[in-house]
């Protein structure tokens, strides 16, 4: 027996046997739905329906090479590399299906995914998610990786690939109002974030300095965050119409009682606790003898503060805004509702005309951002630790 | 009786009244009003909401638990090890999905009604108690888990009657950060037509009155609140006894 590892291990692996089963349920599930127009129930039609006799052969074969890959394959990379390059087959050929199914010069007719074609992606992205799981990949490459995730992203958009498939059709008829509201939303969420992040992280430190303060502070916050966000949303309403009445040139800066102004203050009521709690934490997690060294070498108070204290505690500090900015942007979504703008209005608009495309226009952007920057900052907090950690030995 | 009990006590007296006599509190909620709006919600009965919204917390929790718990444990035996990267990251993921999305995207396949917002609550509910469980069970003492071995324990007994219940004080711990999220994010459902007490505040968004949205808002609070206390007193008990044992 030769010594050398092999690439292939000799025991199916259990991941990759579940993996196996979810593609093989994928692909006897319709791939696509083809509808006369956007409301009504469609046609559900399976892989080899949905698309021309070679590209569906593409798709099953590529199908095939994960799934042997998932099972059999032992290094990370590869089975990676596999599901990436499946992923990437999955995507380009729904988009071809939309081109084959719709009628020539039919504006009305609708393309969508349908089941099979979630479960598909559902079960290649478990493969990548186990993958990089398993390779412990830097920091640095994480965030290498969502971004040339994006610019693939974007580069199968600008194709026009997915021209055809109905969430685009709804985007072609408000491609204004789908920008507009994504630069709302993104206010919404990083506006707030950053008063959170002025106002907090002080707040924090004080709260660190007097004790009494904290668990004041620190009581009313968790009670804010138990009143349902719906609920904060509406009654700020009420008195940010009256200031925009009674204060003059509050209207003028852009308060009042509709619109972005309560959504705002909602976003950063919530977005307090995690910033004030995870700057006393971090603070409170700085060891005393570090804290001793730093007087012990004659430095000030405010010396020993910002040269050893802060950058000791940013990686907790930092882990609060991630989860506030994770938070924030899905909690916008919810600005749509009182006319707060951000894509909840194409999220309650889908509900109200029961249109699923529309829904998902609002949906799949908020997903992908929230997740987006939950790696990202993931990767940044990482990056943040081993410089603190080199901070405490020097 | 110490002061904190009396205010809760007070607290939870008052949530009652308000949900089984609603009127009582009309002059209150009448300051919010303008123009002759009704002060109080009557367009359907507060308590049977109350109870409908603890209904889908209470069930969208047992389910989170019984699932998170369960992964948590296969995942921290030997031969199931392989896959506790990808539930660690797939808890992780499952979080970063804003709830709204999962409502809207689960109402094509469930209809309106009281499932969407199952579902929702069920995703969110998983992240906290699993990997709370995984804490708790990972930070066992190693002097007990060897005198369990010792004393000749299977693999299964030493489960049930030494690693659980040493982790349950940190794994009620996460079943309470759950269930008071999901106690806030239930009132979400009401725009998917679920019955819970988001029916009041959105309600009040609609017709514009800031009293139902203030009642919706504090009773939905309230309850929060009081979960949340019950859960850590009943926390501090059980580390307390496992202290002892």
């Amino acid at each position: 027996m030769s010594a050398r590892p092999s690439l292939f291990s000799r025991l199916p692996d259990k991941l990759g046997v579940l993996i196996a089963a979810l593609v093989a349920v994928g692909t006897m599930l319709p791939l696509a739905l083809l509808r006369a127009n956007r409301i009504v129930p469609g046609e559900a039609l399976p892989i080899w329906q949905a698309l021309p006799a070679f590209q569906a052969g593409i798709l099953i074969v590529a199908l095939l090479i994960c799934v042997i890959a998932s099972i059999w394959l032992r290094v990370p990379g590869l089975r990676l590399g596999g599901a990436i390059g499946g992923v990437a087959i999955l995507l380009v050929l729904m988009g071809q299906a939309g081109g084959y199914l719709t009628p020539a010069g039919n504006d009305l007719a609708r393309v969508s995914p349908a089941a099979g074609f979630w479960l598909l992606l559902f079960a290649l992205s478990l493969t990548v998610t186990d993958a990089l799981a398993k390779m412990k990949l830097r920091p640095i490459w994480r965030i290498l990786g969502v971004l040339l995730a994006g610019v693939g992203l974007l580069l199968l958009l600008g194709s026009g690939q997915w021209d055809d498939l109905s969430v685009l059709r709804e985007y072609q008829v408000r491609s204004a109002a789908f920008w507009r509201e994504a630069e709302r939303h993104l206010l919404l969420a990083f506006g707030s974030l950053s008063a959170a992040v002025l106002i907090g992280v002080p707040l924090g430190v004080a709260c660190f300095r007097v004790p009494r303060l904290k668990s004041a502070v620190l009581n009313l916050l968790n009670i804010v965050q138990t009143v349902p966000s719906i609920a904060v949303f509406g009654l700020l309403i009420a008195p940010l119409a009256w200031i925009a009445a009674t204060i003059p040139g509050a209207a003028r800066i852009g308060v009042s009682g509709i619109g972005a102004a309560p959504a705002m203050v909602a976003l950063f009521a919530y977005s307090l606790l995690p910033v004030v709690s995870n700057t006393v934490i971090g603070l409170e997690n700085v060891p005393g003898r570090i804290r001793d060294a730093a007087f012990g070498m004659g430095m000030t108070r405010r010396q020993a503060f910002m040269a050893v204290e802060v950058p000791l505690a940013f990686p907790v500090i930092l882990t609060g805004i991630r989860i506030v900015l994770v938070q924030n942007i899905g909690l916008a979504t919810i600005a749509g509702l009182i006319g707060g703008g951000g894509f909840g209005v194409f999220v309650f608009q889908g509900m109200g005309q029961t249109a699923t495309d529309l829904i998902l226009l609002g949906a799949l952007p908020t997903v992908i951002l929230a997740t987006a920057s939950a790696v990202l900052l993931d990767a940044v907090v990482e990056i943040s630790e081993s410089s603190a950690t080199r901070t405490m030995r020097a | 009786m110490s002061m904190a009990i009396l205010i809760r006590l007070a607290m939870l007296a008052l949530l009652a009244v308000f949900l089984v006599q609603p009127e009582v509190f009309a002059p209150f909620f009448a300051l919010f009003t303008t123009r002759g709006a009704p002060p109080i919600y009557v367009q359907s009965d507060l308590l049977s909401l109350a109870l409908n919204h603890m209904a889908i917390v209470v069930t969208a929790v047992l389910g989170a638990t019984v699932i998170a718990v369960g992964l948590a444990v296969l995942v921290t035996r030997p031969n199931w090890s392989e896959f506790l990267p990808l539930s660690r990251a797939l808890a992780n993921i499952g979080q970063t999905f804003p709830p709204i999305a999962v409502l809207a995207l689960a109402v094509p396949a469930m209809g309106f009604g009281n499932g969407p917002t199952l579902v929702a609550l069920f995703l969110y509910g998983l992240l906290p108690i699993f990997e709370n469980t995984m804490t708790g069970l990972s930070n066992l003492p190693p002097t007990v888990q060897e005198a369990a071995r010792g004393m000749g324990m299977s693999d299964r007994q030493r489960l049930w009657q030494v690693e659980l219940p040493l982790a349950m004080p940190v794994i009620l711990g996460g079943v309470r950060l759950s269930t008071v999220i999901a106690i806030s994010t239930a009132t979400i459902g009401s725009t998917v037509a679920a019955r819970t007490l988001g029916e009041v505040i959105i309600a009040g968004l609609l017709s514009n009155n800031i009293a139902f949205i203030l009642q919706g808002g504090l009773v939905v609070g309230a309850i929060a609140v009081l979960v949340h206390d019950g859960f850590v007193a009943l926390e501090r008990r059980m580390s307390r006894r496992a202290g002892q044992g």
